[in-house]
């Protein structure tokens, strides 16, 4: 039997194969469908200090192989998932991390320190990418500084592993990725949503309330995919690679091009079980090619 | 608790030139589904339509395992579902959402405008069934889509209108001589239709101080509460629709109306 363990650096996964922020809930939307402690790891929706309502409706656009959101961060707030939401996912046999957020670097610092008691997190995602936010979020995901700026400050506030998740919408993903890196990310996930925008031609009207929004799903697989293969090339920190991940042979490129795991996102609304069968097919690949081990095949692209 | 499954198309039949009833089989014995509730049908083979779609529950027949959909064809998806034959099946994530509340007392008025009659059948029977009789109005633009009526008539004293006059009342559903009344008989409204014609209703039902329940349509990726993009404004701020509805109470949203 193949060997899926892997690890992001102190931080070890059943498998490979988690769950992307904004797309599981807290986990509790899922358990209907398949036993949720068979992921690898879910990274919960995004946390912020203050409870957010969210961006008006409409959010949500479908385009061809993907869909476009315009959620913005709603979420009640990190006080009220420490009480009444934390209790509840705690003892899931899976790596429960949280996604953190914030309008300025002093937020990000809140969360992180409150999160930081939770025994039962062992790693954080700090979203410095989301692009529906109109302050924060992307603005710090998308300049050099700004991004080194956030992760060190949170560096400081967390002492468990610090993922950072990157936005595309960048000119060089690779400088921001060693600029994260050089100010203490313990690891480096990517791609976040694409800046896109969708019309209606017979309304002259934007289709999203706040007229540009996220592109996820199989359309932005080929650009997720070079993003994660640059970077994996430019840091030595694990890099976790999402977008438009949709079948276990999508999860083999993104680690052949250099990813130690992975997430699946927009997949799950469309299949609540996909992972399960992801995971089986992983399985099944690295059986076939008489693999030992997934982390053999981590960065090991031929060209 | 939520299920998905593989159900096997058992009919599908059209009622007129772009409305028609897909009648789904089960694979193991159906949960109890309730009124109001939906279900995301995954749309095969259509390189065009990435997510499900969502329809309300129409009618479900317990002997026979099958659960029913009233689909007009208003897009790549629904077209899709209407070429659906009896060596098809179909993946179904079900039942979903919130359900009607049933009421103690007689003297219900359901309005349905529309394919927004879809979800009121389920109700129709289930109200039968707790001794209730209700009278449902239903609104189109012509005699062509005013559909079920035997299928209401059986729960129901049905009321129509139609905007051309071709059948029933001439107007909107809202112009129906059932408002007109000096005293409105109903002590509840139930609706589902366009969201002009909810908005209608329901500044009606809150002039006149009737409960009024109404089942909201919103486009959605998941159906089940993960991705929160279906939201409606509420007194407690944003809900989903697909799982703290679809049906609401007028009481609890924020419609200007």
């Amino acid at each position: 039997m193949a060997d899926l363990k892997v690890k992001i650096q102190k931080l070890e996964l059943k498998n490979p194969v988690m769950t992307a922020s904004g797309t599981f809930g807290y986990g509790e939307e899922y358990t209907d469908f398949f036993d949720i402690s068979k992921l690898g790891g879910i990274i919960v929706k995004g946390i912020t200090i203050k409870p957010r309502e969210g961006n008006p409706y409409p959010r949500m656009a479908e385009t061809a192989s993907g869909m476009l959101n315009a959620v913005g961060l709603q979420n009640k707030g990190v006080d009220y998932f420490i009480k009444n939401i934390y209790p509840e996912i705690k003892n899931y046999n899976t790596n429960i991390i949280v996604n953190i957020n914030g309008s300025t670097i002093e937020e990000y610092i809140q969360v992180a320190e409150k999160i930081n008691e939770l025994d039962k997190i062992p790693a954080i995602e700090l979203n410095i990418s989301c692009p529906n936010v109109k302050e924060g979020g992307m603005a710090f995901g998308t300049n050099r500084l700004s991004a080194m700026a956030v992760t060190k400050a949170v560096r400081k506030a967390y002492n468990k592993t610090l993922i950072v998740k990157l936005s595309p919408n960048v000119t060089d993903i690779t400088e921001i990725a060693k600029a994260v890196e050089g100010a203490g990310a313990d690891s480096i996930s990517l791609i976040n949503t694409l800046l896109g925008m969708a019309i209606n031609a017979e309304t002259r009207r934007p289709v999203l309330s706040t007229i540009t929004g996220g592109l996820s799903g199989p359309a932005v697989k080929p650009v997720a995919l070079r993003m994660v293969w640059q970077v994996y090339k430019a840091v030595k920190v694990p890099v976790i690679g999402l977008g438009g991940i949709m079948n276990a042979s999508d999860v083999i490129e993104f680690i052949i091009a250099g990813a130690s795991a992975i997430q699946v996102g927009t997949a799950n609304f469309i299949d609540p079980q996909i992972t399960v069968k992801i995971i089986n097919g992983i399985e099944e690949y690295l059986n076939r090619h008489k693999i030992d081990s997934i982390t053999e095949l981590i960065g090991a692209l031929e060209v | 608790m939520k299920k998905i499954h593989d159900f096997n198309v058992y009919a599908n039949h059209r009622l007129n030139s772009d409305t028609f009833i897909l009648e789904l089989k089960a694979p193991e014995k159906l949960p109890e589904i309730f009124p109001g509730q939906f279900a995301q049908l995954k749309i095969n083979n259509h390189p065009q339509v990435f997510l499900r779609r969502p329809f309300s529950i129409h009618d479900v027949d317990y002997e026979k395992n099958t659960i029913s959909f009233f689909i007009k064809i208003i897009g790549k998806g629904t077209r899709s579902l209407q070429k659906l034959n009896k060596k098809n099946s179909i993946n179904v994530i079900y039942p979903l959402g919130n359900s009607f509340n049933l009421p103690k007392q007689n003297n219900v008025l359901l309005v349905g405008g529309g394919t927004g009659v879809a979800p009121l059948l389920l109700l129709s029977k289930s109200l039968k069934n707790k001794n209730i009789s209700p009278v449902i109005l239903i609104g189109g633009h012509s005699r062509n889509d005013i559909l079920q009526i035997k299928e209401f008539e059986k729960y129901c004293k049905v009321l129509i209108t139609t905007e051309d006059g071709t059948l029933g009342e001439k107007g909107l559903v809202t112009q129906h001589s059932v408002f007109q009344t000096h005293k409105f008989p109903f002590k509840k409204i139930y609706t589902c239709g366009p969201e002009l014609m909810m908005k209608a209703i329901g500044k009606f039902a809150k002039k006149n101080n009737i409960e009024c329940e109404v089942s909201l349509e919103n486009t959605m990726a998941c159906g089940f509460g993960a991705c929160l993009c279906c939201v409606v404004e509420t007194s407690e701020g944003n809900k989903c629709v697909c799982t703290e509805g679809p049906v609401f109470n007028l009481k609890d949203l924020k419609w200007q109306i």
